[in-house]
Order: C-alpha cells, then sequence, then structure tokens
C-alpha cells in the first residue's frame, strides 16, 4: 500500500518497521513531529513500543541509549541545536558504543527558517566519529532507517540520520512495510570497562573506535556511492548529499544536462570510502561538491584544485541551497549561460505572536512598567517579543536567566544597574533554566524574571511540559510545578499573575524591581500565567468578548503598531483601526492598551 | 505527467490542507508526487507557502519561472510568491476585487455560506472549473471527501462545488 507522508512521519514509520522500542525526543523545528508520529502510529498498530518528551535533548540522549545499553532498539530525535545541548553523551557513547541499534536523529534547518545557526549536524557525527547517513527525499529517509540499525548493531556504534527542513516537511508517497513486534531489551551486561570506562580504558576504546569507523567505510561505503545521472561521455561530475542532491538532479534535468554532467549521490558522507571515490573521478575534468552547509565530503576528499564546492567559492559559504541558487553555481560550473538572474522575491510577512497570545500582553506590560529597561529572552514563540521591543538578547536555551544575571554583574561593577528583566517560556525553563537560576540565586544575582507560562511548548506544536499531568502519548504523568521549583531554587519573591490582566501584571512587574532593589532583595519571580490559544479546547474556556472600534479611534496606532495585534490594522475607507472577526480571539486585552477607550468589549 | 504547483496564504487559511488533497490526487493517478511545506515562526497569520511536484521530480522546491500553477488564497502573498511562475504558468487568485488573472472572491463566498475557513476549497474547486490541474473534479471530490474530518465533510463538499459552479467576474465563466 502507498500513502502520503510527511518526512518525519516517514521517519517514525521507518523507526517502527525496524523495531524501534524506545524514542525519546524535546522538540524543535524541524524534528517534532518525529516523536508524536512514533507514539501515533504505535498506538495505532497496537505495538508496545513507547517513547517520552524528555526535558531537554541531554536526557532525551542519555534515556534511550541506556534502552540500547539493555538491548533494545532505541531512537533520539532532536533539531540541530538540540544536538548541541545533547553533545556530551554523543561524543562519550561514541566510545562506550551500544549494544542494541541506536539511532541519533539530528533535523538540520539549512535557511535557516527557525533556528540560531546553520549548522552542520555531519560535522558533529565527524567530530564524534560515528557514521551517518543523510537521505535526499522522505523516501529515502524511511529506507535509511533499516541500514543504520544494521551498521548499529553490527559495529555496536550510535549511528546518526541527518534529515533537513526541505525532509522533515516535505510529504511523498512511499510503499509502507509491516510494523513487527518491537526488538525489546534483552537486559544490560554489566563490562564496567566499557560502559563505566576510566580515561585509561577510554584510550582503547577510541583505538576500538577508530577501527570501526575504517570497517564501517570499507563494507558500507561502496553501496552508499551511487551514479544516478549522466551519460559516458560526460566530463564533469557533481557529487552531492542529502536534499541538495534532490534539487541537484531536477535542476540538471532542467537545463538539460544530464547526459553532459555525471551526479553521484553520496548516502553516507562520513565515513566515506575515499579510495573508492577518486578512482571513480579520474575520468572526470571538473568535479563539484554540492552538499549543505558544511564541506563534509570536500573536505574528506581533499583534492584541492580539481574539485570546487564551499571552499573555493563555487558554492555560497552559508544559506540554503535552494533551486534557484544552485541554479546559478551549476550554470557556471558547466560553464553556460544563466537563463536570466532569477527576480528577488517580495517581502515576506514579518513573524508575529498570535492573536489573543497571552506573550503580547506580558511584554507589553514589561515595556510599560519599565521602558528604561534591559530584557534578556530565549527561545520560543516569544522571542517574537522582538517586535514589542520587549526582547533584547536571544542565544540558546535558558541563556535569559544565566545572561540577566551576568548583565546584572556588569552593572553592579558598573555602580547603576538599570531594570533587568528577563523572559523564558515554561517548557525552556524546565529545559535549562534551572540549572541557570540557582547559579544566579546562589550568585547573588538581582533582577526581575517573567516565566511565561502557557502550559505548553507552544511554538514546536503544543507538546506537554512537565508541569502537566500529560505524558507525551497521553498517558497521564506527575506535574512538577514551576513554583516549586522557583521557591526551592530559594528566590525570595514570588507572585502569580494572569497576563490578561495588563494594569495587575504592570502593578506587580513595578513593585518586582522595587522588591529586587530592597536590601534583601534578589531575583523577584513572576509567573505570568495564561494557557496557550492554540492548544486545543483551550480559547473555548476563557471569556471571549465581541470587539468594537468606536468613533473615539483617532488611529493613534497603538493597538496595532506598538501592541502589534494582527487581528487588528488601519482601515483606509474610515481612517480608524479595524478588527478582522476572523483573526480576533476576543481575549480583550485590546481595550485595556487604548488610551482613547475607543475599543469596547461587547 | 508533469506539472509544479505553488499554494500561497497566511497562516491558518488551509493551504496544507490542499496540498494534501492535491498529493492523495496524484497518488492515486498512480504518478510520483513531492510537496514541501514552509513552518515559519509565526503559527497564525505568517505568510505561508507549499509546493507541489507531481511527476519524475526528486526535490520538493519549485525554481523561479517554473511554476505551472499558483494558487494564491490570500491576495498579499502574490507579490512574494509570484516570481515561482512560468511564462506559460496561470495565477489562480483569491480576492474580492475583480482581476486580469482568473479570479474569484472565495473568502467572500465562503463566509456567504457561514463557512469562513472553507474558502480554500472553494479557490480549488474553482481551479477545477478552469482544468487547469493535473486531476479532475471528481477525484478531487473523492479525495476531498476520504480526508476531511467527518464534521467538516459535507461543508467541504460543498465548498468545493460551490467553486467549480462559480463564475469567473472577469472571465470566460
Amino acid at each position: 500500500m502507498k500513502k502520503i507522508l510527511l518526512g518525519n512521519e516517514a521517519i517514525a514509520r521507518g523507526l517502527l518497521e525496524n523495531g524501534c522500542s524506545f524514542a525519546a525526543s524535546y522538540p524543535g523545528t524541524p524534528a517534532s513531529e518525529i516523536l508524536s508520529s512514533f507514539l501515533q502510529m504505535a498506538k495505532a498498530e497496537k505495538t508496545p513500543a513507547i517513547g517520552e518528551w524528555s526535558i531537554n535533548e541531554k536526557v532525551a540522549y542519555e534515556t534511550a541509549l541506556s534502552v540500547s545499553y539493555a538491548g533494545g532498539r532505541a531512537a533520539v530525535s532532536m533539531k540541530q541545536v538540540g544536538l548541541n545541548v545533547a553533545c556530551d553523551p554523543l561524543m562519550s557513547s561514541a566510545y562506550t558504543g551500544v549494544k542494541g541499534g541506536f539511532l541519533v536523529i539530528s533535523a538540520d534547518d539549512p535557511g535557516p527558517h527557525s533556528s540560531q545557526t546553520e549548522q552542520d549536524s555531519r560535522m558533529m557525527a565527524m567530530m564524534a566519529k560515528i557514521p551517518v547517513l543523510d537521505p535526499s527525499t522522505p523516501q529515502e529517509a524511511k529506507e535509511m532507517i533499516r541500514v543504520a540499525y544494521q551498521i548499529s548493531e553490527e559495529f555496536e556504534i550510535p549511528v546518526m540520520l541527518r534529515p533537513t527542513t526541505r525532509i522533515c516537511h516535505s510529504r511523498q508517497g512511499m510503499a509502507l512495510e509491516a510494523i513487527p513486534a518491537p526488538s525489546l531489551a534483552s537486559g544490560f551486561s554489566k563490562d564496567p570497562q566499557r560502559w563505566a570506562a576510566t580515561p585509561r580504558y577510554r584510550y582503547t576504546l577510541h583505538h576500538q573506535l577508530n577501527q570501526k569507523i575504517e570497517a564501517i567505510a570499507a563494507k558500507f561505503g561502496e553501496d552508499s556511492y551511487q551514479r544516478i545521472l549522466g551519460s559516458s561521455n560526460a566530463r564533469q561530475c557533481i557529487i552531492s548529499s542529502g536534499v541538495a542532491l534532490a534539487h541537484t538532479y531536477d535542476t540538471l534535468k532542467e537545463l538539460n544536462l544530464e547526459d553532459q554532467i555525471a551526479l553521484y549521490q553520496v548516502k553516507m558522507p562520513y565515513p566515506l570510502q575515499v579510495q573508492t571515490i577518486l578512482d571513480e573521478l579520474v575520468p572526470f575534468e571538473k568535479i563539484l561538491v554540492i552538499e549543505e552547509t558544511s564541506p563534509v565530503i570536500e573536505l574528506q576528499l581533499a583534492m584541492r584544485g580539481r574539485i570546487k564546492g564551499r571552499l573555493d567559492g563555487s558554492i555560497p559559504p552559508q544559506g540554503e541551497l535552494i533551486p534557484d541558487v544552485l541554479v546559478q553555481s551549476i550554470s557556471n560550473f558547466a560553464q553556460i549561460p544563466e537563463e536570466k538572474k532569477a527576480p528577488i522575491p517580495g517581502k515576506a510577512r514579518r513573524p508575529t505572536l498570535c492573536p489573543g497570545c497571552p506573550h503580547r500582553a506580558a511584554f507589553y506590560a514589561i515595556r510599560q512598567a519599565l521602558p528604561q529597561g534591559i530584557y534578556p529572552s530565549d527561545i520560543g514563540c516569544y522571542t517574537l517579543g522582538l517586535n514589542l521591543g520587549a526582547v533584547d538578547t536571544v542565544l540558546c536555551m535558558g541563556a535569559a536567566i544565566s545572561q540577566a544575571a551576568g548583565l546584572y554583574h556588569a552593572y553592579r561593577m558598573k555602580g547603576e544597574v538599570p531594570p533587568i528583566v528577563a523572559t523564558i517560556g515554561d517548557s525552556t525553563f524546565y529545559h535549562a533554566g534551572i540549572p541557570a537560576l540557582i547559579n544566579a540565586v546562589h550568585n547573588g544575582a538581582k533582577f526581575i524574571l517573567l516565566i511565561l507560562d502557557n502550559f505548553t511548548t507552544a511554538m514546536t506544536g503544543n507538546q506537554p511540559t512537565p508541569g502537566l499531568e500529560l505524558l507525551a502519548d497521553g498517558r497521564r504523568g506527575k506535574a512538577v510545578a514551576i513554583e516549586d521549583l522557583v521557591r526551592a531554587s530559594g528566590v525570595p519573591s514570588l507572585t502569580i499573575i494572569d497576563p490578561y490582566q495588563l494594569e495587575e501584571i504592570t502593578r506587580a512587574i513595578k513593585e518586582a524591581d522595587k522588591v529586587t532593589r530592597s536590601e534583601n532583595g534578589g531575583i523577584s519571580v513572576i509567573i505570568s500565567r495564561h494557557p496557550c490559544l492554540m492548544t486545543p479546547g483551550a480559547g473555548k474556556k476563557q471569556q471571549s468578548y465581541g470587539m468594537q472600534i468606536t468613533e473615539d479611534c483617532i488611529a493613534c496606532e497603538i493597538c496595532f503598531r506598538d501592541f502589534e495585534c494582527p487581528a487588528i490594522g488601519l482601515d483606509q475607507e474610515s481612517g480608524r483601526a479595524r478588527i478582522d472577526p476572523n483573526l480576533c480571539s476576543g481575549c480583550g486585552v485590546c481595550a485595556q492598551v487604548c488610551p482613547q477607550e475607543a475599543i469596547k468589549r461587547i | 505527467m508533469n506539472m509544479q504547483i505553488a499554494i500561497t496564504g497566511r497562516g491558518g487559511q488551509g493551504v496544507l490542507f490542499l496540498t494534501r488533497i492535491l498529493a492523495e490526487c496524484a497518488l492515486r493517478l498512480g504518478v510520483e508526487v513531492i510537496a514541501s511545506e514552509t513552518h515559519g515562526m509565526a503559527i497564525r497569520g505568517g505568510s505561508v507557502i507549499s509546493t507541489l511536484k507531481v511527476g519524475s521530480y526528486r526535490g520538493p522546491l519549485i525554481r523561479s519561472g517554473q511554476a505551472d500553477l499558483i494558487l494564491a488564497l490570500d491576495e498579499g502573498s502574490v507579490d512574494t510568491y509570484a516570481h515561482l511562475l512560468a511564462p506559460h504558468g496561470a495565477l489562480i487568485l483569491n480576492t474580492p476585487r475583480s482581476s486580469s488573472s482568473p479570479a474569484i472572491d472565495a473568502t467572500g463566498m465562503a463566509a456567504g455560506i457561514g463557512s469562513p475557513l472553507m474558502a480554500n476549497l472553494i479557490l480549488l474547486g474553482f481551479a477545477l472549473k478552469f482544468k487547469k490541474l493535473f486531476c479532475d473534479y471528481s477525484l478531487a471530490e473523492s479525495v476531498t471527501k476520504a480526508i476531511s474530518p467527518e464534521r467538516f465533510r459535507e461543508a467541504n463538499l460543498n465548498a468545493l462545488q460551490l467553486g467549480y459552479s462559480a463564475s469567473d467576474p472577469e472571465g470566460d465563466g
């Protein structure tokens, strides 16, 4: 049977078709749907495979790895910046190796569409010395899982699957295979020299790892390298991997170059069987390597002069290799005139918080209460508080709190401390905020921290957080309350407020500033708590108002420029603000924002 | 049969649902299909594009000047994505104003039948009427019926029919 699957669904299906018994993840675009699909499909097929949304990627990695240590097939999935968080166990587990097949799925985001970086997880695989497979289509992503588990179990090594955004979020028709019973743990065999190796044995493990990598290249390298276009008289060739290969394939056909340029696909960019490739390349006068994002294949081939690619500027050093970019690079390489310069696309709409988003009210209150403040923030929907002027820094998960502390120390040394108001979401607080908060309290930092608790991991599609009783597969878990964690961290001042009550939260922020600056002050935490309206049913549970703009409106634009509600805009005909009823959530906060009292709840 | 289609709009307008319908139509016709959807930073209200390639393609993205058809649910997104259209390509637009390309006030019509969110199916029905797609109305209808959630099924089919039987304000309908 053929079915249309999203790339992430194809990966989930591939895991189940190959007996994966346990999957763990922390949500992050573009990887988020892998775990949720895995659990939905496992449920639908009634297999005993299980999984979890872990508190962060490092914990997800370590939990899934231990299932493999005990002999079961397991997988961990995350986005590329999540792999940074899991880097510690990644590097170490390459040395210890695994027992049951263990896959690390790290979804890269060239472009970047929704990430802080364009980093290439294949580089991380090369650094850790584990094999990495690079699918060029959703279907291939599913197919590669079989060989990935095979390599992992034969060589007792973690194997990485590296899809990119255009694989994860593409749909393709593909054949489904039966889902067997999962490969469950056989039991943990004690072997302290391996699982608890001291540095001396780590040296031995590194030696074994190097041997494994050589053996994997020898055994699987040849099959992972295939010619897929080009006639026998082709004088030039392109080597490519991942979705860039798919774009290259289409572009060569569209330019009618498919006979003149041979196209090779590399399915396993590391480890390469270099000699086989170099032998194959002898007849070609010119060679171009096209890969996203870093020159992983190109660096391993290391034939300066003959090979073109990122290192000599034939391929742009940053950005997604979309067909419009590739057509220029390939035309230059083949020395054919470009058809015509691609027109510059129009400007995309700038992203904003949803209508009715509780974060908007909280950010507006921060600006109203402490306009001279510095506002460190964090990763999540609320990063869009940038537009509201209430986000000054965004570094990585949890950094809002450590950066607020650093800013405090910097200004304290200088002698005068401005208001510092940090913002962090609930899921991000659990992920990496807790150690940062303990550290800030311990070291005597003073600032205001708003934990924007909307009871969900909103940006990535509303996955549950540890604050809820809901687990990844719908079962009931134990909720761990943010306020208990905050108190246990030694925070002296804690308030919980619904940000829809704009006046109250504004007052609370001003009050928190006074408390923080007092002699026994410290960190004042405000939990700004209101459910995300994208959570199913959340909108229905709250009071919804019909909204009206009266003749008192003077088009001051505060409601849509400063408050930036996407449901409000300027009506050219009346010259007043206008509310789009299709977008308006009826939260009524704009009525509290309007200085003319021209917005009424009806 | 090779065809490259872009579907554009704003988040929440049903771009992805149209993509699913068309991908499923291709599958039923037994032709290869690959589609891409863009998940931006914003969930609601941001501009969205999805591309669908039917036939012997490997990559999901459409290069400038290669789209055979653009279905635009939001006028504002046309400026952003019009460069994708091939010289021979067709742009089918949802707009309350009359325009030179095949156009329909799908949002207005959807509001008229009390389902403002059904503009996507009205636009699809309209495109099918113009025979701009690789599949015909009856196939699209049967797929829509199969993949619509039960509580929307009837309204979805009505909307598709409404678009299919609409006349083009400036055109030949």
